[in-house]
């Protein structure tokens, strides 16, 4: 309990943290993803001209950590309330998190469509390959063979097709001016026992550029390839190497486009 | 570019009463009987005389138009989207969340023939999805109905106002003759008082932030938000009813009806009266709150019939019914399909009740 407490206090320690303890799982992205964002509004002392849109599935609460102005939208439609905000207010900057299922199902056309307007707004997706909030349903994005609740003999590409990649969807478009993968979780490394961090040192410098970006006048989007160990039925550590093994060649991570340079800044 | 010439499209109208009702975003999906809004719009945008239009964009969908207003009138603009019934069905998932975050946001549906894809033809029957809060969970808004091109103009006004003071999404509801209808008047003054959004999401610089979300995992605080949600529509419901009255201090028969029925509707009571027949008409400007009131007040004065005129299988008639409560008799004459009543057939009706004893039976369907 002590442990729990200590932890309460530590994440309290930044302005554009509200302290509140998250609903997420433990070992989930989505609370690593919730750090770095607000240390990447305090790190450009943004706090007080950022607003935050929250979207549907595990980042529906978002709000409830980032001690942010805030607006919550409809599933998938977090893009078109970013850029609703943004239009009226060009001087805010706006960013949202959303899921693949809202970002890359649901709510593609709002996606493809507020980047292709190269709308100056930052999404960050969370990438779990699977539906987390609504408890393990295939997504968009859920590899071949993978075994969910609505695909109980494993993901069958010749009936639900193939994953959808949106990060080279995105680079179908002139819109948007930055566009990064980053693999989030710890990784595995040559050693069984032993992982690195390096995905979260990675994530919140794509934040930072993103940010940067947008206030540029540019679009930006960072897909953040993740883990839900509780929906893919595995032990945390296993998820972290399932997601080098299976994720990380299905969605490269890399740096897909920086128009404005500012990854060289 | 100068003003308008003052014989106007009753879409042409609205847009421009929304400019000078001090509209600042607009977002839209083309569909007819509507595009003339988002038309007139665009080629407003940008003038001098409009100052605070500051945006104009047209969305790649229904559902993205309503979301990018959501977006705007979240930070306190004055935010408008415009459709026709199939794109208001796509709006309704966005209206309940603007209704639920308490969003002042303004809503148009030029009101067309259906259900599905229908004609171009105009009808009402887009009253219920209006007028009960067409989306999901229990919601209401405020909706207003015009009945000519100079209140297509003034609508606007009103509409933002009652958004802003009740924080609400309003819905103008027209129809399709109304929207295509041209006619002279005279535009609205250029008039947007400041309003005060101290709710509105702008950065939380200096202050306490704002959260706008319609989440409420607790039950409790849903049924605290639920509860707050109908106590405002309750208020509402009592101090924003309105309606016009056409010769109904003598009446036998009252004709209620809004919209392109009710420029029917004043025709034949003047054809009536000629004739001797003591009519009336009532005529809802606010479908919700539905004016029950006057209706009470007519019924306590006396009247024991009324003539519920719409375009639509009858759906108004059910709060007239309401409103009644049994204590006159309450027929319904309808016409559907992108057709209008006759002024014969109306006349008929209207002529069939008064000629006879009043009854307290209750509706019967008359076909027009």
């Amino acid at each position: 309990m002590s442990a729990v407490l200590r932890y309460e206090t530590k994440l309290g320690e930044l302005p554009t943290l509200t302290g509140t303890p998250t609903h997420y799982c433990a070992g989930c992205e989505h609370g690593t993803l919730t750090r770095l964002l607000a240390s990447a509004v305090d790190a450009r002392g943004a706090r007080e001209r950022a607003v935050l849109v929250s979207s549907v599935g595990c980042s529906v609460l978002a709000h409830e950590y980032l001690n942010l102005d805030a607006v919550q939208a409809p599933h998938g439609r977090a893009p078109a309330v970013m850029a609703g905000i943004k239009r009226v207010r060009p001087d805010l900057l706006v960013f949202g998190v959303q899921g693949d299922g809202d970002a890359v199902s649901i709510g593609l056309l709002e996606l493809m469509n507020a980047a292709n307007r190269g709308e100056p707004i930052s999404i960050f997706l969370v990438n779990n390959a699977i539906y987390g909030m609504t408890g393990g349903q295939m997504a968009p994005t859920t590899p071949p063979g993978m075994v969910t609740t609505t695909t109980p003999a494993g993901r069958d590409v010749a009936s639900t097709g193939r994953p959808i990649d949106a990060t080279k969807l995105l680079l179908g478009l002139e819109g948007p001016s930055y566009i990064r993968r980053v693999f989030l979780p710890v990784a595995p490394t040559s050693s069984p026992d032993t992982f690195n961090a390096r995905g979260a040192l990675e994530g919140e410098a794509a934040i930072r550029h993103a940010f940067e970006t947008q206030e540029r006048g540019g679009f930006s989007f960072v897909e953040f390839v993740s883990t839900c160990w509780v929906n893919w039925k595995v032990s945390i550590l296993e998820s972290k190497r399932y997601a080098a093994r299976v994720l990380a060649p299905l969605f490269p991570p890399g740096l897909y486009r920086d128009r404005f340079g500012v990854e060289g800044r | 570019m100068s003003d308008p010439p003052e014989f106007l499209k009753g879409n042409e109208a609205l847009a421009y009463g929304a400019l000078r009702a001090g509209l600042t975003a607009f977002y839209g999906y083309p569909i007819t009987p509507s595009s003339e809004i988002p038309e007139t719009l665009a080629a407003a945008f940008g003038r001098p005389s409009y100052p605070r239009f500051r945006v104009f964009l047209q969305a790649a969908s229904e559902l993205e138009a309503i979301n990018l207003a959501i977006g705007s009138a979240a930070t306190g603009a004055r935010t408008m989207t415009a459709t026709s019934g199939p794109g208001f069905s796509l709006k309704q998932e966005g209206i309940s969340y603007a209704a639920a975050m308490e969003l002042p946001l303004l809503i148009v549906n030029v009101n067309r023939a259906g259900p599905g894809l229908g004609n171009l033809g105009p009808e009402q029957s887009d009253y219920f999805q209006a007028t009960r809060g067409g989306g999901h969970g229990g919601y209401r808004t405020i909706v207003l109905a015009p009945d000519s091109v100079a209140e297509m103009a003034r609508m606007p006004s009103l509409a933002f106002a009652l958004a802003f003071r009740y924080r609400t999404p309003v819905i103008v509801l027209a129809d399709a003759f109304l929207g295509q209808l041209k006619e002279d008047l005279e535009l609205p003054e250029v008039a947007a008082e400041a309003v005060e959004t101290p709710w509105a999401v702008t950065g939380a610089l200096g202050r306490e932030r704002h959260v706008l979300a319609s989440i409420h995992l607790e039950l409790a605080d849903q049924n605290r938000h639920s509860r707050h949600l109908q106590e405002k529509f309750a208020t509402i419901g009592r101090l924003e009813q309105r309606a016009e009255d056409v010769a109904t201090d003598d009446a036998d028969v009252v004709i209620v009806a809004y919209g392109i029925c009710a420029r029917i509707a004043r025709a034949a009571v003047v054809a009536l009266r000629d004739r001797g027949c003591k009519v009336g008409l009532l005529r809802p400007i606010s479908l919700a709150p539905f004016p029950r009131d006057r209706i009470d007040d007519l019924v306590l004065s006396g009247v024991r019939r009324f003539l519920v005129l719409e375009l639509n299988h009858g759906q108004m008639v059910d709060d007239v019914q309401l409103a009644v409560a049994g204590r006159a008799e309450v027929r319904s004459v309808t016409e559907v399909g992108g057709l209008l009543p006759s002024m014969a057939a109306l006349g008929a009706a209207v002529e069939s009740m008064s000629d006879r004893p009043a009854s307290f039976v209750d509706a019967e369907e008359v076909d027009a």
